[in-house]
């Protein structure tokens, strides 16, 4: 591509300065180059972030109304979820004394806590029906059938482990709604043979839903099935590429690609 | 490209800038959003109601207090409250030295820091240790109806070298009559 002649009278931007440093070098190892499309694929394959996507994917599998993009939207929910209950954990104590009074200090007065609060809310209920979606479009496109049969049961773990985070962020703010919704929950629980009680003793560290149970929601929330799910999510993610990308239908070809001889480009 | 007729060019030119312009707003627009987002979570970290003691309290009458270092005030308030004949102070319960809370230590009749040693007086004079000045005392005075109102944010300190100047700010110390 030639420069531009006014382009060209100017000095050196600073954009190109910057990536002449060494600084932008070490970060950055291939620059990007928009020659061909192996050179384009070496840049994303040598960037962590970008690897993470697959460097080509089938035209057909990105269409909307193939995929809903509703895995990825459950990834970018779960995303959300992070950063505003990161946030939220600054001000709240897992405390019987406390935790209610944190919710209102939250409401109230926080700068952007009502904002951040209801971001959490609504993040954590959307990424159960969007997660739910994602089911379906699976299902519908039979997108669980061999080689994908494994990553369907890796996905039925991360909506159980899904639907526990709903669980046990319901009881932190340690009001009526929480407090009962947990009494009947783990009254469930109890119902399980054999070792019912012991499960709800376990989860509630105790044998009413009081301060342990409160603390125990919470490590389960913030750390330990939030760990287990990044785990899963990662397996998750990797068997898509492995299995052979996104499932997609049959391939389209373009009206405009088709040769008079009827042999594509 | 040399082969294109000019109306082409042109055309392709146009649609290059626009390209371009559209481009410069979505990243205006990601960069702007991001940006707000990050000025919303700085101010997240300054919270506008504290649930801490207020700085500013009153204490009670000076015919409260007995002669000598009252401690009753340490726990809630950092302070304790040194009354001698014909006037009263308080000293700010911080070694002088790195900030720690030093003990009143009764029969030895002197303040002690417990991290390094520093040894201060009745009045807080520091004679001991690596503390550099006596302990700050605390803005005073008497309210209309003849309480103690101290306010630990206004803190009277004393030079590291020379002779200390309390007596001279009456912001230091209430007089009493009695």
């Amino acid at each position: 591509m030639k420069p531009e002649p006014e382009r060209e009278a100017n000095r050196v931007p600073l954009r190109e300065r910057v990536r002449q440093t060494q600084l932008w070098k070490s970060i950055f190892r291939v620059e990007l180059q928009r020659t061909d499309k192996r050179t384009r694929a070496l840049a994303v394959l040598s960037n962590v972030f970008l690897h993470l996507h697959p460097a080509r994917i089938n035209r057909d599998a990105v269409r909307y109304g193939y995929t809903w993009g509703m895995g990825g939207i459950s990834f970018y929910l779960f995303l959300v979820l992070t950063v505003t209950g990161v946030l939220l954990m600054f001000y709240y104590h897992p405390t019987k004394i406390q935790a209610f009074r944190d919710i209102l200090y939250l409401e109230h007065d926080v700068p952007f806590g009502r904002l951040l609060r209801n971001m959490h809310r609504w993040a954590g209920h959307l990424m159960v029906i969007t997660i739910w979606l994602h089911m379906l479009r699976v299902v519908l496109t039979g997108s669980y059938k061999t080689p994908r049969e494994f990553n369907w049961v890796v996905g039925v773990i991360l909506l159980v482990l899904t639907l526990l985070l709903s669980f046990t962020g319901y009881l932190l703010p340690d009001d009526q709604l929480g407090f009962w919704a947990v009494t009947v929950g783990t009254n469930m629980a109890r119902a399980a043979p054999l070792v019912g009680n012991d499960i709800r003793f376990a989860l509630l560290g105790g044998s009413i839903v009081d301060a342990n149970a409160l603390l125990r929601a919470y490590v389960w929330h913030c750390i330990g099935i939030p760990v287990v799910a990044i785990v899963f999510m990662s397996v998750h993610f990797w068997r898509v590429r492995k299995d052979g990308g996104i499932s997609g239908p049959a391939p389209v070809v373009l009206e405009s690609e088709i040769t008079p001889a009827g042999k594509p480009k | 490209m040399a082969l294109l007729k000019p109306a082409a060019t042109a055309g392709r030119r146009a649609g290059a800038d626009a390209y371009a312009s559209r481009r410069r707003v979505v990243w205006l627009a990601v960069t702007g959003f991001c940006g707000t987002c990050a000025l919303m979570v700085l101010r997240f970290f300054f919270p506008r109601t504290l649930f801490e003691a207020s700085t500013r309290f009153r204490i009670g009458y000076p015919a409260d207090f007995a002669l000598g270092v009252d401690e009753r005030f340490k726990q809630s308030n950092r302070i304790w409250v040194v009354r001698e004949p014909g006037k009263l102070f308080a000293i700010y319960a911080k070694c002088t030295h790195l900030g720690c809370t030093p003990n009143w230590i009764e029969a030895e009749n002197k303040f002690k820091c417990p991290c390094h040693g520093s040894g201060y007086d009745m009045e807080g004079r520091n004679f001991e240790g690596p503390a550099p000045r006596p302990m700050d005392r605390t803005y005073v005075e008497l309210d209309a109806e003849g309480q103690i109102v101290v306010d630990t944010s206004r803190l009277v300190q004393c030079a590291p070298t020379g002779p200390c100047e309390f007596d001279a700010n009456p912001e230091s110390y209430v007089v009493i009559s009695s």
